[in-house]
């Protein structure tokens, strides 16, 4: 790359994309064919997914602009005044030393993000550059594999996919089982609602999840991976495919990678849509080209998994950690996080959030930490009133319980999840018994049907939790949602069935009164459930008009600077008014 | 349903050769058919169980545990409406009915002129840009019931195809 040119760099995950970072890349193509003189390169995303796209410029000098929230015209206005007239633009740049910047990114640490939205993800030197492959390098030729499991042990390292077994043992285990053939798997099937952290690590720094599958493999003694990726993430399937073709090109995978007798080769398998694939067992019948249906274990994996092999299955987030701690050493890993969760853990900020994206951070660290400092809270007047984790098997933690610390055992004890690192903030427009039958609606339609209870049970749950929501909810129905719950957890094979309940029962743990003003009140005070609110215009209301020129049904009538009034009989109770209104003169009845 | 010419068996016969013909093969034949016939025709199940060692009810039996698999046509363009949880939380169901409204079918269904499928998703993984649609291959985010309508227009005026 010339050092006389300056260098734009265009994020493109998909996050990016759907924010419109194609165009923005399409005019620096244009430009670039009338005779703008720069480097282009692409990267994945940086985890601040609020104000995407996002644009890079290095100086000849080295010195970086990060452009955010770039439109078509600022594009234009950038390549203008900085590339062509080395003015930069600090209006539209962001100070990643200053200001929120400092908390968002103060408070993480980065181990797996490092590179995503730093390096370009297609071209692999990008990857050797940061390090890349060096602790590959460093297993084979030392060639001594149960160091190497020693060494992922003494992290503390533990399954980032939600279930938080010792990654360690799980090696060891496989480790032990002798036979002819051994398999790895990436679980890449991330099918939690909410929770995009794989995705962004196979679209950002794909090599890292393929380096550290080779170590694990190498480490329990596999030649053959296959790395299950869900069908909804088509770009993070090419990058794969491209990041695997350029490491069999450089000789990291195939046949005696790096001149030695390990021979280790990666496959892509498509998820085609089905949640309890995230299951392992569902997901190695998957890949055998099965119906996804969980078995029972034992047999664990490590003893016989894929077609009857012993199998080490990690999620995308724990293989990406272990390039890392090989390189760094188990101790500066476990040096942070708490007594028993150890290194960082990362998250998808969504909902309603002002700085919604991916956060790193080391365990032990606050939920209120992660949700005000980091993520700014609501954004709105509005104040958090819980935040959900783990998706359909975690739970909602109420903001009275934010103190609580971001370690495995912590998150359970509040009846939610770490999970896989879903975080969606909710607010008071939020219904917890919405919420609930929302995720119960997830379970029912995911169920795979195999457990009667799991089957039957979230269905019983799903009609009795959509009555409440209809207003034809009866005083027993909560004891009965409890009793069902209570069934389905002990009676169901996997973890989906088993942790189904979880949604239902944090909110009748934390928000009873919600479902008893549901029940007895026929009254939903989030005014999310429509036959059991009303929304009336206050005298806040200046007649702005917004509400009037949003509402779908044209139901609110008012002149301009007037009071303005919805007409009852034609409302359909959908929200919108309250939302738009700029002086919250919208009240929930 | 599907009225299977000379030449489909032919496409189905490469994709079963290019894909390969053992049974751990079913789920990437399945998607490659979807792929050449944007559904699964029934023909195809025979044709595949027929030439192969998958049967019948291994192929059946996948294509309808699987929610990417359609056994029936759809419409040119498929229109996915995220219900994942930042989305429900952002009022993905009013995207819903906004949809609904602006093609004159119910969710699932497809438009009589077999150009739109509208569809509910479970979660795109664009969840900070809640609430999400997907409108073929694009993703439109920070959505809500006013610009969501405005995709159907985008479309309508000369949007790129499939």
């Amino acid at each position: 790359m010339s050092e006389m040119r300056k260098t734009i760099v265009v994020g493109m995950s998909s996050c990016n994309i759907a924010a419109g970072a194609e165009k923005v890349y399409g005019i620096i193509r244009e430009k670039m064919a009338d005779g703008l003189d720069v480097n282009l390169s692409i990267t994945g995303c940086l985890g601040l997914c609020f104000c995407e796209p996002q644009v890079r410029v290095i100086d000849e000098d080295g010195s970086e602009h990060l452009y955010v929230d770039v439109t078509p015209e600022r594009i234009t206005g950038i390549i203008d005044e900085h590339l062509k007239g080395g003015r930069p633009i600090a209006a539209w740049a962001s100070d990643l030393n200053q200001g929120a910047m400092v908390k968002l990114l103060g408070k993480q640490r980065r181990i797996v993000l490092a590179n995503c939205g730093r390096i370009n993800p297609e071209r692999i030197d990008d990857y050797l550059a940061q390090g890349g492959y060096q602790a590959l390098e460093r297993v084979l030729r030392e060639n001594r594999p149960a160091a190497v499991i020693d060494e992922v042990l003494a992290s503390g390292l533990r399954g980032r996919g939600g279930g938080g077994f010792s990654t360690g043992l799980k090696w060891r285990f496989a480790y032990n089982n002798k036979a002819d053939k051994k398999f790895v798997i990436c679980n890449a099937d991330e099918g939690d609602p909410g929770a995009f952290m794989d995705r962004t690590v196979l679209e950002s720094d794909p090599h890292a999840v393929l380096e550290g599958m080779a170590i694990g493999a190498f480490a329990t003694g596999a030649d053959e991976a296959y790395i299950y990726c869900r069908a909804e993430y088509p770009l993070a399937v090419k990058r794969l495919d491209l990041a695997i073709a350029q490491a069999r090109e450089r000789g990291l995978l195939g046949k005696s990678i790096l001149g030695t007798p390990f021979s280790f080769d990666i496959h892509v398998k498509e998820g085609a849509g089905a949640f309890v694939c995230g299951e392992e067992t569902a997901l190695m019948a998957s890949i055998e080209g099965r119906r996804g249906m969980p078995r029972i274990r034992p047999p664990f994996p490590a003893e016989a998994g894929l077609l009857g092999k012993p199998t080490t299955i990690n999620n995308v987030e724990t293989w990406a950690n272990i390039p890392w701690i090989i390189r760094h050493g188990a101790a500066d890993f476990a040096a942070q996080g708490t007594e028993k969760s150890k290194g960082s853990k990362v998250f998808a900020l969504a909902g309603k959030i002002k700085r919604g994206g991916l956060v790193e951070v080391p365990m032990g660290i606050t939920l209120d930490e992660i949700i005000h400092d980091i993520g700014g809270g609501t954004g709105s007047k509005r104040q958090v009133k819980a935040v959900q984790m783990g998706g359909p098997s975690g739970g909602c933690v109420p903001r009275q319980l934010f103190d609580t610390r971001i370690d495995y055992d912590e998150v359970v004890k509040t009846g939610a999840i770490m999970g896989s690192g879903g975080m969606v903030v909710m607010d008071e427009t939020t219904c917890m018994v919405d919420v609930a039958r929302y995720f119960l609606n997830f379970t029912q339609l995911e169920s795979c049907g195999k457990c009667t209870f799991c089957r039957i049970g979230t269905t019983r749950m799903l009609e009795i939790l959509t009555r409440i929501c209809h207003g034809r909810g009866k005083p027993e129905d909560i004891p009965m949602l409890e009793d069902l719950a209570d069934q389905i957890k002990h009676t169901s094979l996997c973890g989906l069935g088993q942790t189904a309940p979880n949604p239902v029962l944090t909110t009748l743990r934390y928000f009873r009164d919600e479902y008893e003003e549901h029940i007895h009140e026929k009254r939903c005070r989030a005014g999310k459930c429509r036959d059991l609110c009303s929304f009336e215009i206050t005298d806040r209301c200046v007649g702005c008009t917004l509400c009037a020129r949003n509402c779908p049904v044209n139901c609110i009538a008012g002149a301009s600077k007037e009071l303005h009034v919805i007409d009852q009989n034609r409302c359909i109770r959908c929200g919108v008014c309250r939302d738009v209104c700029p002086f919250d003169a919208v009240a929930v009845r | 349903m599907c009225q299977c010419e000379a030449n489909d068996l032919e496409k189905i016969d490469a994709i079963v050769g290019r894909i390969g013909a053992d049974a751990t093969r079913a789920i990437p034949v399945l998607q490659e058919i979807q792929k050449e016939f944007h559904y699964i025709p029934l023909k195809a199940i025979e044709r595949i169980a027929a030439t192969t060692e998958m049967t019948e009810s291994q192929l059946y039996g996948v294509a309808t545990f699987y929610s990417q698999f359609r056994l029936s046509p759809v419409g040119e363009k498929i229109i996915r409406v995220c219900h994942g949880t930042a989305c429900h939380v952002g009022g993905a169901e009013g995207l819903t009915e906004a949809l609904e409204a602006r093609l004159g079918i119910k969710n699932g269904e497809t438009t009589a002129d077999m150009k739109y499928t509208l569809e509910s998703v479970a979660c795109l993984g664009c969840c900070s840009l809640a609430p999400v649609v997907m409108a073929g291959d694009k993703t439109y985010g920070k959505l809500d019931r006013k610009k969501v309508a405005r995709i159907i227009d985008d479309l309508e005026g000369g949007g790129e195809s499939r």
